[in-house]
């Protein structure tokens, strides 16, 4: 899933400061799994604005409502009447919400309220890592079904460099796993160590976002 | 004997006599003539010096212009190269850059992550890593190819390197990975600072039993300790840098002046044991801002005068 995180509430506040009136707009995908930006981080983050503003002497009105998703026209339909007579929508979505949203409503300002940090999941409770770039052309079949590109801090597809250590990544102080000790250990309980043995060619970045804004078009889902 | 970029330190490890790189580092300003004061130090006992490309991820002036500066002062550069910021691009066109200059010899790498640089906030490249960048410049050479197939007219004639360092994990996966580089197109190669020598032992071991010391040079890197600060500072902040305490407990059972003496002792000391190890064609001296103090390293390890060749 897409892995989001809330902004500070005083960069929000900052940027709906000239506001009067706005709606909080959350998205039942993504960001309400990993409970960032889902009904109930609506709830908190209108209550937070409204509190804030009220300490502030300068009271805020705060509509709030949660999208089915935020990725999809339809579903940014229901928001018609709702923005009617505010001056702004804080999405609490991934990016691709607030975008949605301001495609939508071309003279309505429209500010993020979360950070999008990655494609991952969670590793435990309340804690979520990064594992994937979308890259556009999968090569994990050739790592043990582990993802270089992106979990290694210098996209090495021949580590593992000098700065592995007790099977951690010199970047991060300890916390992160050098992927390419996996990657050899996973290669290494399968059998396919010989995998490793020669190098690995050079990537086509072109597929990735370094070859321009990607579209994919399915064309027997095309009406 | 058949040479491809014919460099010095090429002619020198191919004839079999022990060759002696050093490291001189660009200054992180636009100061020539410090770069040239500290480099001068290693003219008559180095065969070639380094010149690092950003090392530690830090902006210093480039390795191109560093490289060409000492072959002004007639010292044969080694041309380091790192892909963290640069793309394939830029990359290809600094080797035919550098070649065209009269550089010789390239040691490719990818070099150390950004973050732990002054400009922790950069975008790093990493569209290639230093086997990617060996097998890129063996084949603008050896068969006049980029990346992208085009043609090069003029191939650059580089005498290619590589770093491995035996000191990081998983061990055992050490040599396989110095086996790749050579594929790759690596000729001799550069190692960490060993301070472990019983692990580097068994890594020269295991490549030995390999037979990748026949295909390529192994030049062992050696960093004399100024003081025990540094050693423990190498120990403990050094990812995948091990120090033995034997070193650390000999600095301190001498007096703080006579710290750095010692430091040379061991780092002569060293030298000596590793020309002795089978398999090992060099040294790679990096004394990190004490190049001043080299000569008087190699002399005592026995290795000046430098041999002459052609």
């Amino acid at each position: 899933m897409v892995v989001a995180e809330s902004k500070p509430v005083t960069e929000i506040l900052d940027m709906i400061k000239e506001c009067k009136k706005v709606v909080v707009a959350g998205c039942k995908g993504c960001v309400t799994v990993c409970n960032s930006g889902g009904e109930k981080e609506v709830g908190i983050l209108a209550s937070e604005l409204r509190l804030a503003r009220k300490v502030a002497g300068d009271d805020l009105e705060v509509l709030e409502y949660t999208c089915e998703r935020q990725c999809d026209p339809e579903y940014i339909e229901p928001l018609d009447d709702l923005v009617k007579d505010v001056d702004a929508v804080v999405s609490i979505a991934c990016s691709v919400g607030p975008q949605y949203i301001a495609a939508r409503y071309p003279f309505l300002p429209v500010f993020p309220g979360l950070n999008t940090v990655f494609i991952g999941g969670a590793a435990e409770h309340g804690v979520w890592k990064e594992y994937c770039q979308a890259c556009g052309h999968c090569i994990i079949g050739d790592f043990g079904g582990l993802c270089p590109v992106t979990r290694c801090a210098k996209s090495l597809m021949n580590g593992p460099c000098g700065g592995s250590s007790g099977g951690k990544c010199e970047v991060g102080k300890g916390t992160i796993d050098c992927i390419w000790h996996l990657i050899y250990e996973r290669l290494k309980n399968l059998g396919q160590l010989s995998r490793l043995e020669n190098p690995w060619g050079f990537k086509n970045w072109s597929t990735s976002r370094d070859g321009g804004p990607r579209t994919m078009i399915r064309e027997e889902l095309r009406k | 004997m058949t040479l491809t970029a014919g460099s010095k330190l090429e002619k020198i490890l191919k004839s079999g006599q022990k060759a002696v790189t050093c490291e001189c580092g660009p200054p992180r300003g636009a100061d020539a003539e410090h770069f040239r004061h500290k480099a001068s130090f290693l003219k008559d006992c180095a065969d070639a010096v380094n010149v690092t490309d950003n090392q530690t991820a830090v902006v210093r002036f480039c390795s191109l212009a560093a490289c060409r500066i000492l072959m002004d002062m007639g010292i044969e550069p080694v041309m380091q190269m790192v892909t963290r910021d640069m793309n394939r691009i830029a990359l290809q066109s600094n080797v035919l850059g550098a070649a065209a200059l009269g550089i010789k010899n390239l040691l490719c790498l990818t070099g150390d992550h950004n973050s732990f640089g002054d400009h922790p906030q950069a975008k790093n490249v990493h569209d290639l890593d230093s086997v990617q960048l060996l097998a890129a410049v063996k084949a603008m050479r050896d068969d006049g190819k980029m990346i992208s197939g085009t043609e090069v007219v003029g191939r650059p004639q580089m005498f290619l390197g590589a770093a491995v360092n035996p000191f990081a994990d998983p061990f055992e996966f050490r040599v396989v990975r110095m086996a790749k580089k050579i594929k790759a197109g690596a000729q001799f190669v550069q190692t960490q600072c060993i301070y472990d020598m019983e692990r580097f032992a068994k890594f020269m071991q295991m490549a030995n039993d390999m037979g990748l010391t026949e295909q390529c040079y192994v030049l062992a890197g050696v960093t004399p300790f100024k003081s025990v600060g540094m050693a423990n500072y190498m120990k403990k902040f050094v990812p995948g840098m091990l120090v033995p305490d034997s070193y650390i407990q000999r600095l301190k059972g001498v007096p703080k002046e006579k710290q750095a003496e010692e430091g040379i002792k061991i780092a002569v000391e060293q030298i000596q044991q590793l020309l002795e190890m089978k398999g090992v064609a060099g040294i790679h001296l990096m004394a990190i801002e004490w190049e001043e103090k080299a000569p008087e390293i190699l002399k005592a390890a026995g290795l000046l005068p430098r041999p002459q060749v052609d």
